[in-house]
C-alpha cells in the first residue's frame, strides 16, 4: 500500500509542477524555488509530516521534501543548540543530497563529455 | 504598421500553440510517480538491510542522485525530460541533473573556473532560498518555543 | 547610377553571385533540403574539443567551399562580412585568423546573412570592392550553452520555441559574372512590439519582417505578387502566421511566402518546435535552396528577408522586451 501512495502522491506533486509550467509564466527555476520554500513552510506548519508518514518517498523525493528536510533539521538543531541551530540545522540535514550531487558532478565532469541533442 | 502593441500581444497569444496540458500532465505523473516509487523501493531495501528509517531515506536519496548523474552523463536524462517535463524536474533526480549537467558542460572552461564556478548555476537558487527559508523558520521557532511550552 | 529611394538602395549594375556554399550538421542532413548542401557532417563536434571551436571549424569549411565554388582565391577578396551568434562573434573571429582577408564582423542575430549580403552588395555595386563575401554560421550546441542551458540539462521545450540550426552559408559577390544578381537592398529598422518570451522569437521578429517588407514595397512601387517567392528567415510557424496576419491587416494577401525556419526541417518528423532558427538557418537555406533555384532559372525574382531577435541572456533576465530586425535583399536571375 505504501508503494501505491508513494507513486500517487509523488506523481501528483509533479503534476502540480507541470500545471505551474504550462499555465503560468513561471520558469522552471522559479518553480523549484517555490517548491522548496513551500516545503519549508508546510513543514513548519506541521502539515508535511503526516504526508511523509503516509506516502513515504512520494513525499520526500520531490523537492517539497527537500524543504521539509531543511525545516526538520532546523527544528531539531534549535532544540539542541538554541539560536545557533537556526544557522546549522538546514545545511546539516541537506548535506547528504547536496554533497552527493556535488561529488557526482565533479566525477561526471571528468568522465562525460557534452553531447549534441540531435 | 497600424497594429498597437496591445493588439499584437493578443494576436500573438492567439496564434501561438499552447502546451498539450493533458499529455504533459500524464507524462509528469507517470515519470514523477515512477521515480518516487523507485525511491520508496530503495528505502524499503535499505530498511531491510538494518538501516533506521531516516538513514534509509537519506541513502535512497543519494542512490537516486547517483542514478540521475549516470543517466545525465549518458545524455539520457535530457531525453526523458524532454517528454516528462516536471516529472523529471520536481524529484531530487532533477536537482542532481541540474548540478551534474553544468559540471559536464562547462568542463572545457576549466576545473575551477568552469566546473567549480558553474556547477550550481541552475541549482544554486534552490539552495539559497531553501536555506533562507529554513533559517527564518529556525529563528521563528526559537522565539516561539517558550510560548509553545517547550 | 545607383539610386536611393526612401530607405531602399537600388543597384543599376547589380553585383553578381559568383558562388555560394552551405554546410550543415546532423539534423540538417535529415531535413528536406539535405540534397542542396555542399557538406553535411553528422559528427557535429567537427572533430573539435569545444562547441565554439566546432562552429569555427564549420565556418572555415564553409568559407573554403564557397571560395572554391566561386573560383576566387582568398587573396582576391576585398572584403569579408561575417557574423554568428556567439558572444563577441568569436566563431567568425577565430575562423578569420586563418584567412588573410579584410574582415568586417557583424552581429544582427539570425538576420546577419541578409545584413552581410546587403553590405557586400553595396560595396561591390558602389565600386569599393571588386569581390566581397558574406558568411554566417550558428551551432545548436554553442547557442544552447550560451543562451539557454547545458546540453545535458533536462528541460522541456515549449511548443513555440525554435531549434537553432547547426549550419553555415557563404556567398561571394563580384562586379561581373553569371546569375543570380543582387538588385536592391533595404536595411530594416529595429522594431519592438513588446514580446518578452524568449521561447517565442518568431512572434518577436514578425513585426520587423513586415515593417521592412512594407518599406521596400513603398520605396519600389512593387507588389508582392511580382515575386516568385518571398522568403523570410527564421520566423518559424508562429512568426509566419503572425506575419501573414499583419500583412493582411495592411491590405496585403501573402500567397507566395516561405520561411527558412520551416524549409530547413520537416516539422512533422523532426522535433524542432516551431521551426529552425539561428544565423546559419537562413544562410544555409539561401545557399542550398534559394540561390540554386535562381541560378537554374526556376525562380526569377525573390525577396530574401532575414529576421533577427536582438536580445541577450542578460537583457532577458532584466525583463526587457525583444527587439527585432529584418533586412531585405532583392535577388534576380536576370541582369
Amino acid at each position: 500500500m505504501r508503494f501505491f501512495w508513494a507513486f500517487l502522491v509523488g506523481g501528483g506533486l509533479c503534476v502540480i509542477g507541470q500545471l505551474l509550467i504550462d499555465l503560468t509564466a513561471l520558469t522552471p527555476a522559479r518553480i523549484l524555488v517555490l517548491f522548496v520554500v513551500s516545503g519549508v513552510a508546510l513543514s513548519a506548519l506541521g502539515w508535511y509530516e503526516p504526508l511523509a508518514d503516509f506516502a513515504g518517498a512520494g513525499a520526500t523525493v520531490p523537492l517539497l521534501g527537500f524543504g521539509h528536510l531543511l525545516a526538520q533539521g532546523v527544528l531539531s538543531a534549535v532544540e539542541r543548540h538554541g539560536l545557533l541551530g537556526a544557522l546549522t540545522g538546514g545545511f546539516s540535514a541537506a548535506a547528504g543530497g547536496i554533497a552527493a550531487s556535488l561529488v557526482c558532478g565533479v566525477l561526471a565532469s571528468l568522465a562525460a563529455r557534452s553531447k549534441d541533442q540531435c | 504598421m497600424k497594429i498597437s502593441k496591445e493588439e499584437y500581444d493578443k494576436l500573438s497569444r492567439q496564434v501561438s500553440p499552447k502546451s498539450k496540458l493533458w499529455t504533459d500532465c500524464l507524462w509528469a505523473f507517470f515519470v514523477g510517480g515512477t521515480i518516487c516509487l523507485i525511491g520508496e523501493g530503495l528505502r524499503a531495501f535499505y530498511q531491510t538491510r538494518g538501516f533506521i528509517l531516516t538513514d534509509a531515506s537519506a541513502l535512497a536519496s543519494v542512490t537516486l542522485v547517483v542514478l540521475s548523474a549516470i543517466l545525465t552523463s549518458l545524455g539520457w536524462y535530457q531525453k526523458i525530460a524532454s517528454k516528462a517535463g516536471a516529472g523529471t524536474l520536481v524529484p531530487i533526480t532533477g536537482f542532481a541533473n541540474a548540478v551534474v549537467s553544468p559540471a559536464i558542460e562547462y568542463r572545457v572552461e576549466g576545473l575551477v573556473t568552469g566546473v567549480g564556478a558553474k556547477m550550481f548555476v541552475i541549482a544554486g537558487p534552490v539552495i539559497v532560498w531553501g536555506m533562507m527559508a529554513s533559517v527564518v523558520w529556525g529563528v521563528i521557532y526559537y522565539f516561539l518555543r517558550p510560548m509553545l511550552g517547550g | 547610377m545607383n539610386r536611393r529611394c526612401g530607405k531602399t538602395l537600388f543597384f543599376d549594375q547589380p553585383p553578381s553571385v559568383l558562388g555560394f556554399a552551405a554546410v550543415g550538421g546532423k539534423r540538417e542532413s535529415e531535413g528536406p533540403l539535405a540534397d542542396g548542401f555542399d557538406l553535411l557532417e553528422t559528427d557535429t563536434t567537427f572533430g573539435e574539443k569545444s562547441w565554439e571551436r566546432s562552429e569555427s571549424k564549420m565556418q572555415a569549411l564553409c568559407a573554403e567551399l564557397t571560395l572554391q565554388k566561386s573560383g576566387v582565391a582568398a587573396e582576391e577578396l576585398d572584403l569579408l562580412f561575417s557574423g554568428d551568434l556567439e558572444n563577441q562573434c568569436t566563431a567568425s573571429n577565430y575562423t578569420l585568423r586563418d584567412l588573410a582577408v579584410p574582415f568586417v564582423g557583424l552581429y544582427n542575430a539570425c538576420a546577419t546573412m541578409a545584413e552581410g549580403l546587403a553590405l557586400a552588395g553595396c560595396f561591390v555595386a558602389g565600386g569599393l570592392a571588386k569581390r566581397a563575401m558574406a558568411m554566417t554560421s550558428s551551432h545548436f550546441c554553442a547557442a544552447e550553452r550560451q543562451f539557454r542551458f547545458p546540453l545535458e540539462y533536462g528541460g522541456k521545450r515549449t511548443p513555440t520555441s525554435q531549434w537553432t540550426a547547426t549550419a553555415a552559408g557563404g556567398v561571394v559577390l563580384g562586379e561581373s559574372g553569371g546569375p543570380p544578381y543582387v538588385r536592391a537592398v533595404t536595411f530594416g529598422q529595429v522594431t519592438d512590439y513588446g514580446i518578452k518570451d524568449i521561447n517565442n522569437m518568431g512572434a518577436a521578429m514578425a513585426p520587423a519582417a513586415v515593417s521592412t517588407l512594407l518599406t521596400f514595397l513603398r520605396d519600389s512601387g512593387e507588389k508582392t505578387e511580382n515575386f516568385d517567392r518571398i522568403f523570410t528567415g527564421d520566423l518559424g510557424m508562429v512568426g509566419s502566421a503572425l506575419m501573414e496576419e499583419l500583412c493582411r491587416r495592411e491590405g496585403i494577401v501573402l500567397t507566395n511566402h516561405d520561411d527558412c525556419g520551416l524549409l530547413l526541417y520537416d516539422r512533422g518528423k523532426q522535433e524542432v518546435g516551431a521551426g529552425g532558427s539561428g544565423a546559419g538557418c537562413s544562410a544555409s537555406v539561401l545557399c542550398s535552396h534559394i540561390l540554386p533555384e535562381l541560378r537554374a532559372g526556376r525562380m526569377r525574382r525573390v525577396l530574401f528577408i532575414a529576421t533577427g531577435a536582438l536580445m541577450s541572456p542578460t537583457t532577458t533576465l532584466q525583463k526587457e522586451s525583444i527587439p527585432g530586425i529584418a533586412h531585405l535583399v532583392l535577388l534576380e536571375s536576370e541582369r
